[in-house]
């Protein structure tokens, strides 16, 4: 996959509602990561990436398999170049905070994105600024995704990630889990044996 | 959670927090769920120390009397995180896991401290729902428990803080005082503090009947096998040493100012009814003493009677009309008295004045005495005697001159405390009713005279004497009936008979009454060459001529008076 350069303009919302908007990438599996930062619109409402689908841009043309007689997958994309037209990459992100007067809310904003907003990933320095609180853990526990836990997981990755100098942080993370998920031991030592 | 910076003005907002208020009652005291961030553990606190708890309106000052682990999810239980990954562990303890503390909330102060006017009061409600929980600063001990001064005496600290903890030694003096605590706890040492502090203090003047001659001329540490210094050493001549045994005073090397001599004629009946159970009499023996009084006069009856050989006694017997055998028995017994060489028989005291009258003299001065009893310390018959004749006279003085300064509206007499040990041979329930130290405990204050009773069985000692004991000092007990005896009537028992049977043998004291605003267990004051210099260095307070004690402002205008 190509590498996402940070800020760049990734896609557009195409659906949006309260807690979560659908964003159309521009380019085919050209998506952030399960669980990474983007923002959109102005002023910025930020999201973590819960969802990824690629399917047919006409959900009444399915997809038929092409590849027995290629060489290589991509060599198939190539002697089929038009699957990049006729297929797209889409994603889900959760809506985690939104920024208003050079603040970061880590609440739901009063009105979700507009469609047709423009997405871009988040940089580091902005996913450091903005895990200066972890309140949004809630949000993102409670969003009722099927897949909440690897979301969480991967988010928290990310974010210790986007820390490297401070090395205390994995556990503060750990905490801000363990005062969501105080009443459900399992699911908190899950989550805490995959951070990295 | 909320912020600790609620109370922004305070200069304890800085600190870590313990944790917050989640639940609790005035009478079980509050809930503390500890350290909601993790970086301290329940390991830090301890049963016994002070907690400041920051209110909404006021801040308590309560001691931490419980503490508990507790968890938000039971499975953790049953499926602990696993012991080799010591991250998980992290996180969850302080978070799933955590502990809480109890803590009594003992005193309401006001949020800001600094206001003289303001003075702790007792408890009468409860900090709100996730008030913070602060470990008590040295500040906060010093606005409960006061700062060092005149009228403050440092006896000891906190267990396991710096802060000085003083004792309100005008409180102190105005009730009796009990000391208790197992043979070897440090009674002696707890009295020499406080007995310091009386003199510092300067509100009291104190008679000290010291049985082992440990109080005046320095005594002996037993355990680290050194000698310790005395009143006398300390404060020179502002404590007057008076001796029974003059030979056992040579022996010591040591020169005493006075020595007792007591005159037959000074012995009343009263005495003999309380020497009954050291001399083994009957109650008609011992009553017999009044009919002898009557037929031998008031002065001369104990000197006439111990003159009196064989058929004499028979003849008395029947001329005043008590039983011959007791009479014989009484005569036999205190022929006893006879080997003592305090006691003088000799019509014409070698001495103008009497004893009584020169410790009245020195205690009138303000000074302090010390009574030795050298080697009778070892006679119960001989302390018995000797505190209470000498006791029941000077009561008698104090009480004339009170009853005569209210007439007339002269000079109180200055206040006294008596200090007894083996209290409970004067006060156990058979005698207290009659001898002059139930009589000084029972009627309080009235005549400026108190006592300070030293004992290691409080539970021999009358429960009506023991509920009138202003302040209660107590060492190291572990008898059942001896810990129900000291804290009888003391609200929270229940928890200080936890605390004081958890007492280190040595150095700790729970003290508790009129001269603390609360309970506190002390870790006490060394006393080495350390406090010897501290406690010579201080000034004692001045008392002026209507007897009010001079206070720090006082100090200051007389000084710059002095110097202009």
């Amino acid at each position: 996959m190509e590498q996402l350069a940070g800020n760049d303009r990734i896609g557009e919302v195409i659906e949006s509602s309260t807690t979560a908007f659908i964003v159309q990438s521009y380019r085919l599996y050209n998506t952030p990561p399960l669980g990474s930062f983007i923002q959109t619109g102005s002023p910025s409402i930020f999201g973590v990436v819960c969802k990824i689908t690629t399917e047919p841009l006409d959900p009444t043309r399915p997809i038929i398999a092409r590849g027995e007689g290629a060489d290589s997958e991509e060599q198939l994309y190539k002697d089929n170049p038009q699957l990049s037209r006729l297929l797209t990459s889409r994603f889900e992100a959760l809506i985690v905070g939104h920024r208003s007067a050079e603040q970061i809310n880590h609440h739901l904003p009063a009105l979700p994105p507009r469609v047709h907003s423009f997405v871009t990933s988040c940089s580091e320095a902005e996913v450091s600024d903005f895990s200066n609180h972890l309140d949004f853990i809630h949000l993102l526990l409670n969003s009722g995704s099927v897949v909440t836990e690897e979301t969480v997981l991967a988010c928290m990755n990310q974010l210790i990630h986007a820390q490297p100098l401070n090395p205390g942080f994995r556990t503060t993370v750990g905490r801000a889990l363990a005062k969501e998920l105080s009443s459900d031991i399992r699911q908190l030592t899950s989550i805490l044996r995959s951070l990295t | 959670m909320r912020d600790n910076d609620i109370n922004g003005d305070s200069p304890l907002s800085e600190e870590q927090a313990l944790g917050l208020v989640v639940g609790g009652s005035l009478s079980q005291g509050v809930e503390i769920r500890l350290d909601p961030d993790g970086s301290a553990s329940v390991e830090d606190l301890k049963a016994g120390s002070f907690v400041t708890i920051h209110g909404t309106k006021n801040r308590f000052f309560g001691v931490v009397t419980d503490l508990t682990l507790e968890n938000a999810d039971p499975r953790i239980k049953h499926n602990p995180p696993p012991l080799n990954d010591k991250f998980i562990a992290e996180v969850v303890s302080g978070t799933v896991a955590y502990g809480t503390a109890e803590v009594i909330p003992h005193l309401t102060m006001p949020l800001i401290l600094g206001d003289p006017d303001v003075v702790p009061v007792s408890t009468k409600t409860i900090p709100s729902h996730f008030s913070p929980a602060y470990p008590a600063s040295d500040a906060d001990v010093e606005t409960v428990f006061g700062s060092e001064d005149d009228q403050h005496f440092w006896i000891g600290n906190p267990l396991d803080m710096q802060s000085k903890l003083c004792l309100n030694l005008e409180e102190l003096v105005k009730r009796s005082i009990g000391v208790f605590g197992k043979s070897g706890t440090g009674k002696t040492f707890l009295t020499r503090l406080l007995l310091v502090g009386i003199l510092q203090g300067n509100q009291a003047s104190s008679l000290i009947f010291d049985m082992h001659s440990e109080y005046g001329w320095g005594g002996q540490d037993t355990d680290r096998n050194t000698s310790v210094k005395g009143l006398k050493q300390l404060f020179g001549s502002r404590v007057t040493t008076f001796t029974l045994d003059q030979a056992q005073t040579r022996r010591r090397g040591i020169s005493t100012d006075e020595v007792v001599n007591i005159n037959y004629s000074e012995i009343e009946p009263e005495d003999i009814e309380l020497l009954r159970e050291t001399l083994n009499l009957s109650e008609v023996a011992g009553s017999s003493a009044y009919n002898l009084q009557h037929r031998f006069g008031q002065k001369e009856w104990l000197k006439e009677f111990l003159a009196l050989r064989g058929s004499d006694i028979n003849e008395l017997a029947v001329e005043i009309g008590v039983n011959p055998q007791a009479l014989s028995t009484l005569h036999n017994r205190l022929r006893r008295l006879e080997r003592y060489n305090f006691l003088d028989a000799s019509p014409n005291s070698r001495v103008s004045e009497d004893t009584t009258d020169k410790i009245i003299h020195h205690l009138e001065r303000g000074n302090h005495v010390v009574l030795e009893f050298g080697d009778y310390g070892n006679d119960l018959t001989a302390y018995i005697l000797v505190s209470n004749l000498l006791s029941r006279r000077i009561h008698e003085r104090y009480v004339s001159q009170t009853d005569s300064a209210e007439g007339n509206g002269g000079k109180k007499p200055r206040p006294l405390v008596i200090v007894i040990e083996e209290a409970h041979k004067f006060l156990h329930p058979g005698v207290a009713s009659q001898t002059i130290f139930g009589i000084i405990a029972r009627e309080l204050r009235k005549y400026s005279v108190t006592l300070m009773v030293i004992d290691q069985r409080p539970s021999a000692i009358d429960q009506e004497v023991m509920s009138q004991l202003g302040t209660r000092l107590t060492c190291l007990l572990d008898n059942e009936r001896d810990v129900e005896a000291v804290l009888s009537g003391t609200s929270g028992s229940r928890q200080l008979r936890g605390v004081l049977s958890r007492l280190e043998p040595k150095q700790q004291a729970l003290m508790f009454g009129h001269a603390l605003p609360m309970p506190v267990v002390v870790h006490t004051r060394g006393y080495d060459e350390k406090f010897y210099s501290e406690v010579t260095q201080r000034q004692p307070a001045k008392v002026d001529d209507q007897g009010r004690i001079e206070t720090a402002q006082d100090r200051l205008e007389r000084e710059i008076n002095e110097l202009f």
